[in-house]
């Protein structure tokens, strides 16, 4: 086996996912039949993790290509395996075993199982084949197939309005996603058609277009990452999907767009100018910003974690945006930070974000319920989905020892070498973007300490979060497989920095400094006398503190304990709804920042006294974006649609005098070219 | 090529060009279709000649099932349906001869335009052929937009066709199968339409297609 080249195995594999796709339809409605689908799913994943890593760890500069006869004849299937595909395949793969074991459990409770065990292989085979697809026509087609088998998923309970609106928005999005894509490759092949990305990377972007290209792939791969302004689809449309497929989307097909933004901006499109960081840093920081805040604001779990990706898809553009400025300046070590930090961002993102969707999973498994206001107190009777979701919480708010603290420094390591730019517009844009991050990374912590506290701690807010139980193990081996993976990563970051490095070392030509050479461990990403990180020395301080401060407090604390009710101020019984809510938790952000974010309007009505009725208190938030954006465009189009409807009505001799003046038009126009 | 050949050529086609010209001011549908053969005796001479200048045999044939076909088959076929429908006497009232005429001079220019533009390296045999077969296209396009009756559409639709073909032997080379198989499908054409006239006919005792734009509940 050993000498088969990596890249046969890889295009192995996703036609055994295909297969494995093919065999689910048949099987589907059976009882047993998610064992042998997602049995296979994971060992296919599996092998395409490991080969994608042997590929990164090799620290190979080889690329492995292949042309199969697939496709357009005389364009072929291309395909090409280098270091970033293969960092991003480990992401993918990574994310589909853990999702692929998730489900082995967690689809016990599907009452749909045949809608979802065809689509899951054919959507894992669509993301694998966009990372190896070489010319545009492939990339394409792989592309839309994953958007395709993803949109399959989100339709699964379809009988539910909000789900049918959830997959009519993303459809709409995709398409207009694959169509900015479409013209930026179209016009990286110019007429003479050089839809290879060999031919595209030897001629660039065609001159004066370079600015026009970049602005296509970033609303191309933006509208499936989720930028702002064309996130709207992304917060319907992942909870939407059952747990492990939200888990997919968020965690590892936001990636494949991330790679394709890549892919274009620094591979295909020709030397860097500077002033591309502009939108991509502008873009990214007002992504991260508000997406987290519309995170703070939301009361079901899953559109919680949605949004939430929101903000790391903005934190991974800040860097990369990052990375094209000091690129564009030749200050390629300063890229390759600022690189570094994006790809370790998605690669941890990866790990946190699957993690919190399979908790918020088992969360829905055990109670029945996405809404935060009716849960409450799981700590006590789901114990290690709460120790789990902890941790993913903690990862994701960026605290050390944890993986995201460790990327997130990295980005801020990189914006400190901001004032050696040249450019006054940068210098100036750049500790902007910077103070956006961190309010975004503070904000992130807000919202995860409320979405931890309010679902797993206080009392149950309701019968099914007090009725809730564990659920099973196999959901929860894949739970801690990705804990002990952010922690891992967290403790040991030099390790993935160096496994990152030949990513790296493919789109910006140059690497950060080898780290594990290091003594203790530490991460010195430029110079020891300006900053150093030390994963392992903090997560050994924190381990030995806690350990002794429980230690010094059993120790010394009195022996004598009672237990006895909490004191309730006089109020025996008092209801859960005294407890802080979801919405009371957010209410002082929401004061701050939703004013102008989102024209938060609170009314309170106090009846007069001496009139039993309850209090109440009405909170309308508006979404800019939708109501500014989105309705306008959608009701443009409405009247366009209803314009052209007259044109289905016409008769035989009217079409034949539409076709006719086409044809005398066009040759008008042929006469008058030349 | 011989001088001579090239302006016999040219003779020819255009006379297709200014027969189909003269089919756009055919209102009784009798003259119309003797117009019509008319314009397929040219083009088989036509085709005829091409084969003799390119010494192309099979290109007898194809000049042989125009003039028999199209020539005679079809109009005779036309003239026998409209005196069994009874309309070879009606005028067709739609058409303005001055308007339509006008716009058939224009498009003659705007393909002569066109082609001569678009193919300066082309062979100089070829190249008006190809001006005179889009103008004889663009004509009998307009007579089919032009015209109301099913049976002008009809005779528009084969002229159409009768420029595909004087393009299609003017240019060297083009194998024979194209050009049976645009003659079956224009005998194809023929016979589908015919039955349909039928249909039209007994269903809305008239053959005049905006009776049924009226069954459609529109109106002009």
């Amino acid at each position: 086996m050993t000498n088969w080249a990596p890249l046969d195995v890889l295009l192995w594999c996703i036609l055994a996912h295909l297969v494995t796709s093919g065999v689910a339809i048949p099987i589907g409605r059976v009882s047993w039949a998610r064992w042998p689908v997602y049995g296979a799913s994971l060992l296919i994943s599996g092998v395409a993790c490991a080969y994608g890593l042997m590929h990164l760890i090799a620290q190979s500069s080889v690329a492995w290509e292949t042309v199969l006869p697939l496709g357009l004849p005389w364009i072929g299937a291309h395909f090409r395996l280098d270091a970033l595909s293969a960092f991003f395949l480990v992401v993918i793969n990574l994310g589909g075993v853990a999702a692929s074991l998730y489900g082995l459990g967690y689809g016990r409770h599907e009452s749909a199982p045949e809608r979802v065990l065809p689509f899951f292989p054919m959507f894992l085979a669509g993301m694998n084949l966009v990372l190896l697809a070489a010319d545009a026509f492939t990339f394409l087609l792989s592309w839309e197939s994953m958007s395709l088998a993803s949109w399959a998923l989100v339709m699964t309970h379809h009988q539910e309005e909000g789900n049918r609106k959830a997959g009519y928005v993303y459809i709409a999005m995709a398409s207009f996603g694959t169509l900015a894509l479409l013209l930026a490759f179209g016009l990286m092949a110019g007429p003479d058609g050089g839809y290879a990305f060999a031919t595209m990377r030897a001629d660039g972007a065609p001159s004066g277009l370079a600015g026009l290209v970049l602005g296509l792939a970033l609303l191309g791969t933006g509208s499936k990452a989720g930028l702002v302004p064309l996130h709207v689809w992304l917060p319907l449309a992942h909870p939407a999907a059952p747990s492990h497929v939200s888990a997919l989307m968020s965690g590892v097909m936001t990636k494949v767009a991330i790679y394709g933004f890549i892919r274009l901006a620094f591979d295909l499109l020709g030397p860097i100018s500077w002033w591309w960081a502009v939108p991509v840093l502008i873009v990214g920081a007002v992504t991260a910003v508000l997406g987290v805040l519309s995170a703070l604001m939301q009361n079901d779990i899953k559109r919680v974690l949605a949004y939430s990706t929101i903000e790391n898809i903005g934190l991974i553009f800040v860097a990369l945006g990052l990375a094209l400025a000091f690129q564009g300046n030749g200050m390629t070590a300063a890229a390759a930070v600022a690189v570094t930090a994006a790809l370790f961002h998605v690669l941890n993102h990866s790990l946190f974000k699957s993690l919190l969707f399979f908790g918020a999973g088992a969360v829905l498994t055990a109670t029945g319920e996405r809404a935060m206001e009716n849960l409450g107190g799981l700590l006590n009777r789901m114990p290690t989905t709460g120790l789990l979701f902890l941790v993913g919480s903690v990862a994701i708010s960026a605290l050390p020892p944890l993986n995201g603290f460790a990327s997130e420094w990295l980005m801020l390591q990189a914006i400190l070498l901001s004032p050696e730019l040249p450019q006054w517009a940068l210098k100036l844009l750049i500790p902007a973007v910077g103070a956006m991050l961190a309010l975004a990374a503070a904000l992130a912590a807000a919202c995860f300490v409320r979405a931890f506290g309010i679902s797993f701690l206080g009392r149950p807010r309701s019968a099914a979060a007090s009725n809730a139980h564990e659920v099973d193990r196999i959901s929860i081996a894949a739970m801690s497989i990705l804990a002990v993976l952010c922690l891992l990563a967290g403790i040991f970051p030099a390790i993935i920095i160096d496994a990152v490095a030949p990513a790296v070392q493919t789109i910006i030509g140059t690497r950060m400094p080898v780290q594990t050479d290091i003594a203790w461990l530490s991460i010195v990403p430029i110079a020891e006398s300006r900053s150093s990180y030390n994963g392992l020395l903090v997560f050994i301080f924190i381990a030995a503190s806690a350990s002794l401060a429980v230690f010094a407090i059993h120790w010394l604390a009195s022996a004598k304990l009672r237990r006895a009710p909490a004191w309730d101020c006089g109020f025996p019984d008092g209801s859960p709804a005294t407890q802080y809510t979801a919405d009371s938790f957010a209410q002082p952000l929401r004061r701050v920042l939703g004013g102008f974010a989102f024209r938060v309007h609170e009314e309170i009505h106090v009846p007069l006294p001496g009139n039993g009725s309850p209090a109440r208190l009405i909170v309308t938030v508006h979404d800019l974006i939708w109501e500014w954006l989105y309705e306008p465009l959608i009701r443009l189009v409405n009247v366009l649609a209803e314009r052209l409807n007259h044109l289905q009505f016409l008769t035989i001799r009217r079409y034949l005098s539409l076709v006719f003046g086409e044809l005398i038009i066009l040759l008008l126009i042929l006469a008058s070219w030349t | 090529m011989d001088k001579l050949a090239l302006d016999i050529a040219h003779f020819l086609a255009g006379s297709l060009v200014l027969v189909s010209l003269m089919l756009l001011y055919q209102d009784r549908l009798p003259a119309l279709l003797n117009v019509f053969a008319f314009q397929a005796i040219i083009l088989a001479l036509s085709v005829a000649w091409q084969a003799y200048v390119q010494g192309a045999s099979d290109l007898y044939l194809t000049a042989a099932i125009t003039l028999s076909v199209k020539a005679i088959i079809i109009p005779v076929a036309l003239h026998r349906m409209i005196r069994r429908l009874g309309i070879h006497r009606e005028v067709e009232t739609a058409i303005n001869i001055g308007p339509t005429m006008l716009a058939g001079l224009g498009l003659v220019a705007l393909s002569v335009v066109v082609i001569l533009r678009v193919t300066v390296n082309a062979d100089v045999f070829a190249r008006e052929d190809l001006a005179f077969a889009l103008s004889v296209v663009l004509l009998g396009m307009l007579m089919m937009v032009t015209r109301r009756n099913a049976v002008s559409q009809v005779v528009g639709f084969m002229s159409l066709e009768n420029g595909l073909i004087l393009a299609a032997t003017g240019a060297k080379g083009m194998p024979f199968v194209v050009e049976i198989s645009v003659a079956f499908s224009v005998l194809i054409a023929f016979i589908v339409i015919g039955i349909f006239l039928f249909r039209i006919r007994e269903r809305f005792d008239t053959v005049d297609l905006e009776a049924m734009d009226d069954f459609r509940g529109e109106s002009r």
